[in-house]
């Protein structure tokens, strides 16, 4: 599994242009905002949480078809599937690879990025803390996703269309927590339930995802 | 005699055959008398006025709009478990229903909310949860439109279906936890003392009776017309082979 982990992390980062466009976006995405709203620092400072995890939410969404669809392509998803490797941990392995390259980066620049948008103090702390937690998540119940629409042309619009609303309690938690922690009131519930959903997301979505993508390599 | 005997096609489309007119007409008649009830029959509320009336449509569909995703759930692990084709089929046809339902809840309810709260939406966690919910609909919908393998598509809703109900429940009790509500409690419970006035009550829990009803109703003849879809498809497969 740990093989596994590797090759995917060695074909991210030599084939290039996914590991980067996650980050690009975001990027994007955080520079149009102020267009959008307007550049009063006050509105910017109010709405720099959920802009951040919002971004973050759909850079990650960005790259999610890219975890099997390839694979799937060349046949090597078979193979990994009649490996003597539980297929569920493959799942796992793809789906910490795909943290690996994108929530955690993300994660990174988030904190420079909430500079352009005005976050404030204990933000900062917050919003890495809180994106570190829940971006496992996002990939955990991304990599269900893939899984499910691997097998089809065309997957990736409907897999953004079955992923989001998956996504919701993440972000609602994470999000929260931020603007409590900015706020300077107490952050220990959104932040528990964070983390309680990406623990359970991690050791549960393995098992569907894996059933998901045996039926489509039958 | 046991509801197994119902998986055989065969013998589902002969029974579902016989009762859908009988289903059908008891739909109309609960419907009409328990709307017409409602609307006409019922006194006007001292403060909503005349728009209470919209109650009659919002709150069955509304249950309706749960009871059908949870009914595409059992169904789900039905076809998972004893893989049914019959049991897949009807969760494909309540799908459909159950999302038509999800929207009357919604339009009923910001018809209702711009006169009584001033405004035609708000997040609260009721409303989103039923937006949400709209969009599990949506995804579970189009996930068994895009796949051509029937078995795998049913297989893969369901899977997806599973998923979605505990991240549905999930999202409840975030929304919940993320926004203060402002939609009043339930109108309706076994438990409580304080329920809807009588007046109000009866001709509701018809109009509920009548829901029910339209939905199963809607289910089997949607059922039937997959079964038959189904049908003409193997037909048209043979004669190809042949």
């Amino acid at each position: 599994m740990i093989a596994v982990l590797r090759r995917d992390l060695v074909l991210a980062i030599r084939a290039g242009g996914g590991f980067g466009l996650g980050l690009a976006f975001f990027l994007i995405l955080v520079v149009l905002v102020p267009f959008g709203v307007g550049p009063e620092s006050l509105t910017l400072s109010v709405i720099a949480p959920g802009i951040l995890w919002v971004g973050a939410l759909l850079a990650c969404l960005l790259s999610l078809d890219r975890i099997f669809a390839l694979d799937y392509e060349d046949g090597s998803l078979d193979l990994l599937a009649t490996a003597p490797i539980p297929l569920e941990g493959v799942v796992a392995m793809k789906a910490v690879a795909h943290w690996l390259t994108t929530g955690l980066p993300l994660t990174l620049a988030a904190p420079v990025l909430g500079v352009l948008l005005n976050l404030q103090g204990a933000g900062f702390f917050w919003v890495v803390l809180t994106l570190l937690l829940g971006t496992p998540a996002l990939s955990m119940i991304g990599a269900f996703g893939a899984a499910l629409t691997v097998g089809l042309k065309r997957g990736g619009l409907l897999l953004s269309l079955l992923v989001l609303p998956l996504y919701v309690p993440t972000l609602i938690f994470g999000a929260e927590a931020v603007r409590r922690g900015a706020a300077g009131l107490a952050t220990a519930t959104p932040v528990l339930m964070l983390a309680g959903i990406t623990l359970a997301v991690c050791a549960l979505l393995p098992f569907a995802a894996a059933a998901a993508l045996r039926i489509n390599l039958r | 005699m046991s509801i197994w005997e119902y998986a055989n096609p065969k013998k589902f489309m002969q029974t579902s055959g016989v009762v859908l007119p009988w289903l059908a007409g008891l739909t109309a008649v609960a419907l009409v008398v328990g709307l017409v009830w409602g609307f006409f029959l019922t006194p006007d509320d001292y403060k909503q006025g005349s728009t209470v009336k919209i109650i009659y449509l919002h709150v069955p569909a509304a249950m309706m709009a749960i009871s059908a995703w949870f009914m595409m759930l059992v169904a789900s692990l039905i076809w998972l478990i004893r893989r049914h084709h019959v049991s897949a089929l009807s969760a494909r046809a309540a799908a459909p229903v159950g999302m038509t339902f999800t929207l009357i809840a919604l339009v009923t309810g910001a018809l209702w909310g711009q006169p009584m709260w001033g405004t035609w939406w708000a997040w609260d966690p009721r409303l989103t949860s039923f937006l949400i919910l709209f969009l599990f609909y949506l995804g579970y919908i189009a996930l068994w439109e895009a796949i051509d393998n029937p078995d795998a598509a049913a297989d893969l809703t369901s899977v997806l279906c599973m998923v979605g109900s505990v991240f549905a429940v999930l999202s409840r009790y975030a929304v919940n936890f993320w926004n203060q509500g402002l939609h009043q409690g339930a109108s309706l419970s076994l438990d409580k003392e304080e329920n809807v006035a009588d007046v109000f009550y009866i001709p509701l829990l018809v109009c509920i009776a009548g829901f029910v009803l339209l939905f199963v109703t809607l289910v089997l003849l949607r059922t039937r017309t997959e079964i038959r879809a189904r049908r003409m498809k193997a037909l048209i497969a043979r004669e190809r082979m042949a």
